[in-house]
């Protein structure tokens, strides 16, 4: 029938099309040669910085600000050998485009930073030290931080499953089951809001171990939000979603799992995210307080012998470890929700 | 080929609680009675407020009347099933599946995909979406959707096919052409359909019978049967007469309700 053919002209784009168009939106167009001030950015910058680090240090030991010198000229050697590989290689040219300007706003930064602490002196001195003085405590104390980073990330995890799997069965069933909802609204709207920090106090007399009662409050803090998008997203199935489903035969089951757990995917993701973020306050709160061991503890541990240097060495850590954490689930959020693309975003 | 039940609707009623007072009632439909033969396509049009869509909600099994019953050739209807495929005006796909996993959730809802896979690219081929098969619903027009929609119905091969309102949200030619379509699925498959529209024009150029309905209470009013010849012609003399004495009945009716008042 010829209505079909003609209504298939209708520019419509179908997935690849549309995935095609949309990276060329976000990314810049790329262009076949870079401009120098894009390439040269960061070598340049790099470049200020190292005289920047050269003024700064003249009036500290040289041991303690070596490999800052060290890390600023790989810096600067890579930027180079990158721009030179990109004449040569499309894709990276076009990563340039996109990250060199934030590069080099980074390591502005960092000079930023020095200049203030080391180079001017405007902060008071044990508390505030500069890049050097960072970059050398991460060096040196590398093993007892990797060692940190190791167990909050057993920790964390242990504690996020714990709670996103409590939470998702709690959440469908408090969303689908009228009786369910009756009882444990309540409960979770009176219970879920308390911080789960504020449980330290009992946890530590319950539970048999600290690390058993970290895990447990962290599981806490990620089951409120969690629960809470979880029953709110299945309620809110679009009744006529169930309708459909119903006069195609389906069962219970299938209307739990097929149509509207998929339908409560937005919700529960958020729920995820808000989850992700108390359970990070919550680790550290939990490390400070009862572990001996982990990122949180690192922190307090340092402060307790005036290394400040290794304070905001592992708080580098937690920025990059946390990122990292969030990063991943924006992956699977991107992979489920694949559907959703072009249609929301956040 | 006759896949279509007939559809016995007896004496039905069904009342609502009101939005803003639990004890009065809003009677939907009052001493509803139908009869529709097997492979046979009724319209019901009426002003808004009629009761159309409650009635096609009960035959899906998706209420239940407070009196009178409904059957579907031997069966009485008590719920939900998926002999009787129900297509709305949003065309209400699953956005989080594909065009062709859309089309196969029927099949999986019952757990006969393995055995009826092959059905599948026939149903694509039949609403012509093959090359579509991996977009996701906000891909697709309009037109494209309510498609996919029919084909998700039809691929339990549904002995009634409830339609409420299924084209009112496509433009004009996008309309007629889906028309055309329903009709040749119709033709093809000998399915019961049972189409709710506002739209006289696609009532007549569709139907072998327009039921018209009246609201407050919901009733029938009467029901005309359409003898034109198929393909349908929608600027013959005949067609335009209907068409006229059609809607002296819907002015006729709306003067009524305001006398009642």
């Amino acid at each position: 029938m010829n209505t079909t053919v003609q209504e298939l002209k209708e520019p419509v784009p179908t997935p690849a099309a549309n995935t095609k168009m949309r990276s060329v939106n976000i990314v810049v167009p790329v262009t076949t040669r870079l401009p120098a001030k894009i390439w040269l950015a960061v070598p340049l910058v790099t470049a200020i910085a190292f005289v920047i680090h050269l003024w700064a240090a003249k009036n500290q030991p040289a041991v303690e600000t070596n490999s800052y010198s060290v890390f600023l000229e790989i810096v600067f050697g890579i930027s180079l050998l990158i721009a030179g590989v990109q004449l040569f290689c499309p894709p990276v040219r076009r990563w340039m485009q996109h990250m060199c300007p934030i590069m080099a706003a980074a390591i502005l930064l960092l000079s930023l930073w020095e200049a203030i602490t080391s180079g001017l002196r405007w902060l008071p001195m044990p508390y505030f030290p500069g890049p050097p003085g960072v970059l050398q405590s991460l060096i040196t104390d590398r093993a007892r931080l990797f060692d940190s980073t190791w167990h909050s990330l057993f920790l964390l995890l242990s504690g996020y499953a714990l709670g996103v799997a409590v939470a998702l069965v709690t959440g469908v069933c408090i969303g689908w089951f009228a009786p369910a909802r009756y009882w444990g609204m309540p409960l979770l709207k009176v219970v879920g809001p308390i911080p789960a920090t504020a449980w330290v106090p009992l946890a530590m007399v319950v539970s048999p171990s600290a690390m058993f009662s970290a895990v447990g409050l962290i599981a806490l803090a990620v089951w409120f939000p969690v629960t809470m998008l979880t029953a709110s997203g299945i309620s809110n199935t679009k009744a006529s979603y169930l309708d459909v489903a119903r006069t195609l035969g389906a069962s219970p089951a299938y209307l739990i799992f097929r149509v509207a757990i998929p339908a409560a995917m937005p919700n529960i993701f958020i729920g995820l995210f808000m989850g992700l973020g108390a359970s990070f306050l919550t680790l550290v709160v939990a490390e400070t307080v009862g572990v001996n061991s982990g990122l949180g503890w690192y922190v307090s541990w340092a402060q307790g012998w005036a290394e400040y240097g290794k304070v905001y060495a592992a708080l580098v850590i937690m920025a990059a470890f946390f990122s990292t954490i969030m990063t991943v689930l924006f992956k699977v959020r991107d992979r489920v929700l694949v559907w959703q693309k072009g249609v929301i975003k956040w | 080929m006759t896949e279509g039940a007939s559809l016995r609707i007896a004496s039905v009623n069904k009342d609502f609680a009101k939005a803003n007072d639990v004890e009065a009632r809003t009677i939907a439909l009052h001493d509803v009675s139908l009869s529709i033969a097997a492979g046979e396509l009724v319209s019901l049009i009426g002003p808004s407020g009629c009761g159309k869509s409650t009635l096609l909600r009960l035959t899906a099994g998706l209420d239940t009347p407070n009196s009178g019953e409904l059957w579907i050739g031997p069966e009485m209807i008590t719920g939900p099933n998926a002999e009787r495929g129900l297509v709305f005006q949003d065309p209400n796909l699953f956005p989080w599946l594909t065009v062709r996993r859309n089309i196969e959730s029927g099949l999986v809802a019952r757990g006969k995909l393995q055995e009826k896979r092959h059905e599948v690219d026939e149903f694509m081929r039949l609403v012509g979406l093959e090359t579509f098969e991996n977009a996701y619903p906000h891909h697709l027009s309009g037109g494209m959707a309510q498609r996919v929609a029919l084909a998700r119905a039809l691929i339990n091969h549904p002995k009634v096919l409830l339609l409420d309102e299924p084209l009112g949200a496509l433009d004009a030619f996008t309309r007629m052409r889906m028309q055309d379509e329903v009709l040749r699925l119709w033709q093809a498959r000998g399915t019961t359909m049972l189409l709710v529209t506002h739209d006289i024009d696609e009532a007549i150029y569709m139907s072998d019978r327009i039921v018209i309905m009246t609201p407050r209470p919901g009733r029938i009013e009467r029901t005309i049967p359409i003898t034109l010849e198929r393909p349908r012609q929608r600027n013959s003399p005949e067609f335009l007469q209907l068409r006229g004495e059609i809607l002296e009945m819907l002015h006729f009716a709306g003067e009524a309700r305001s006398a009642e008042v």
